[in-house]
């Protein structure tokens, strides 16, 4: 008869606190090596090259501690906030009217299409010829070059919805807004989030080279000003500001994913 | 054993030679039902018998509203369930060949969804969903989302889902075929029961002779392109040798 009593129920602490350290561990480690290498050529490069990753901690601590600073950093994530929410409201509307109308459908989908072709900077170009104030160009800009990808993602989505459920469904003869709550928002949530993702990372990059051309203000406008001072230190420290930015949204959008999709079944054997 | 006679003022699904043709006319042009005239009185359990392929699904989605017929009518309660489509709020139910529920929906929430559309209040609702889960057998599975349910499971909260509603008319798609025979057989029964007791209108649709049998008072069978080849109606006082006598009889037509 052995002595070890048998282990029953739910896994000790240490193994439960190994497993989280092990989980953390492997979610930092990639950003460790990149720090470590980056320190490292820190040691044998020129400052305006390679900066001590120090130097560009204390000018974040800067840039989050100064209100004039900060209030670019803000500025920045409210023109990709509005331009992502501008192109998602007209995107879901364009998608909408597409899968009703086979007409819409092919009259739109070239012309989103052609737009798709265009880079961002073209788009910066025309914003500047044709408008004046400088927030509007921005929001133009940021609108137009995240419009065809928003649209085509919630029209795929909304095709997608599973036309057994949708059937059903419609056999309790729903109004449009119950129809709307019940059956196509939850249907297509998953890929509006997916959207939301991918469309955030392209517009931080986009809002950089708005805002670089005629903006007097924000990440763009100070990281043209670090350029032109030949301030690595600086530059590095405003792209992370919206690296931060990037990440937290991710993170929120995590979370709602997590939240709101508890409902799948997650099979044991991964793919 | 008897001939079905039912004047269209009484029956609560009417169709007057009522066709369906899938496709632009032509060489690709489908003929799924041809100048059927079928009436269900007030009351009855009609069991739409047939091969696959037959019309049945087309015939059920016609009398669901969902499809427009080619030509013909179709009257539910005396309204065209097609573009009438929004009056028949809570007065008509369906269960579908597969369960058909909200993955995002728990159990109980599944059954409040036709309430739902009925602006019930939500404590009625919930009150009203949960006392049909219970009857199913589902107490204590009200908050397990479907992936956790068995088949069976799944397919009884799509009956209480249907019942909920107390809808008059009832239209039923096939839906223990995806079922072993023994749940599919216990369900048949509490469907059978739950049908008389609340004094329900029910198509039901099927490819089984002995699942017509056990579930309809009366059957109609069904030839490509939905054509009736044979209509019977019986009761509680029909024999043993007589149902025999249909089950060989209807045998001998689904063979023809």
């Amino acid at each position: 008869m052995s002595d070890i009593a048998p282990q029953i129920g739910s896994p000790p602490l240490a193994s439960m606190l190994l497993a989280a350290v092990k989980r953390l561990g492997s979610s930092v480690l990639p950003f460790v090596v990149v720090i470590l290498l980056w320190q490292f050529a820190s040691l044998f490069f020129p400052r305006f090259l390679f900066p001590s990753l120090i130097d560009v901690f204390w000018r974040c601590i800067e840039i989050f501690s100064n209100g004039t600073m900060f209030a670019d950093v803000l500025a920045t994530i409210l023109r990709i906030l509005a331009g992502l929410a501008g192109a998602f409201i007209i995107g879901g509307a364009l998608a909408l009217l597409m899968v009703r109308s086979r007409a819409v459908d092919k009259f739109l989908s070239p012309i989103l299409t052609l737009f798709q072709g265009i880079p961002a900077l073209s788009w910066v170009v025309f914003a500047i010829i044709w408008f004046h104030g400088v927030e509007f160009r921005i929001l133009f800009i940021m609108v137009m070059t995240t419009l065809p990808a928003f649209t085509f993602q919630v029209l795929g989505a909304l095709r997608g919805m599973s036309r057994d459920l949708m059937e059903m469904v419609f056999s309790f003869r729903p109004t449009r807004t119950k129809l709307f709550r019940v059956m196509i928002a939850p249907a297509i949530l998953p890929d509006i989030l997916t959207a939301w993702k991918v469309n955030l990372g392209n517009a931080s990059r986009v809002v950089v080279v708005a805002e670089l051309v005629g903006a007097t203000g924000g990440v763009g406008y100070q990281l043209l000003q670090q350029q032109q001072l030949f301030d690595m230190a600086g530059a590095l420290a405003w792209t992370l500001q919206l690296v931060f930015f990037v990440l937290i949204v991710q993170g929120a959008l995590t979370l709602i994913e997590n939240a709101a999709f508890r409902y799948r079944a997650v099979s044991e054997r991964g793919i | 054993m008897r001939d079905t006679v039912t004047t269209p003022i009484e029956a609560a699904i009417h169709l007057d030679n009522v066709s369906k043709v899938f496709g632009k006319a032509g060489t690709d042009a489908y003929r799924a039902v041809d100048g059927l005239n079928l009436d269900v009185r007030s009351g009855q359990m009609l069991a739409l018998l047939g091969k696959t392929g037959c019309g049945k699904s087309t015939i059920f989605n016609m009398i669901a509203g969902l499809t427009e017929p080619t030509s013909g009518t179709v009257r539910v309660s005396g309204r065209d369930p097609f573009t009438d489509f929004d009056s028949f709020r809570g007065k008509m139910a369906i269960v579908f060949q597969n369960d058909r529920l909200l993955p995002w929906r728990t159990a109980i929430q599944n059954v409040e969804l036709g309430l739902e559309m009925l602006e019930a209040p939500a404590a009625e609702r919930r009150a009203t969903a949960q006392l049909w889960l219970t009857k199913l057998g589902l107490g204590g599975h009200e908050d397990d989302y479907p992936h956790a349910l068995s088949g069976g499971m799944r397919q009884r909260v799509s009956i209480a889902r249907a019942f909920a509603t107390n809808a008059n008319i009832l239209l039923c798609d096939e839906p223990f075929s995806a079922l072993d025979e023994s749940t599919a057989g216990r369900l048949r029964a509490e469907f059978v029961r739950l049908v008389k007791e609340n004094g329900k209108t029910a198509v039901f649709i099927t490819h089984s002779i002995s699942e017509a049998l056990e579930i309809g008072d009366r059957i109609v069978v069904l030839k490509r392109p939905a054509m009736i080849a044979y209509d019977v109606s019986f009761d509680g006082d029909t024999g043993k040798e007589e149902r025999e006598l249909i089950r060989s009889r209807i045998g001998d037509v689904l063979a023809a």
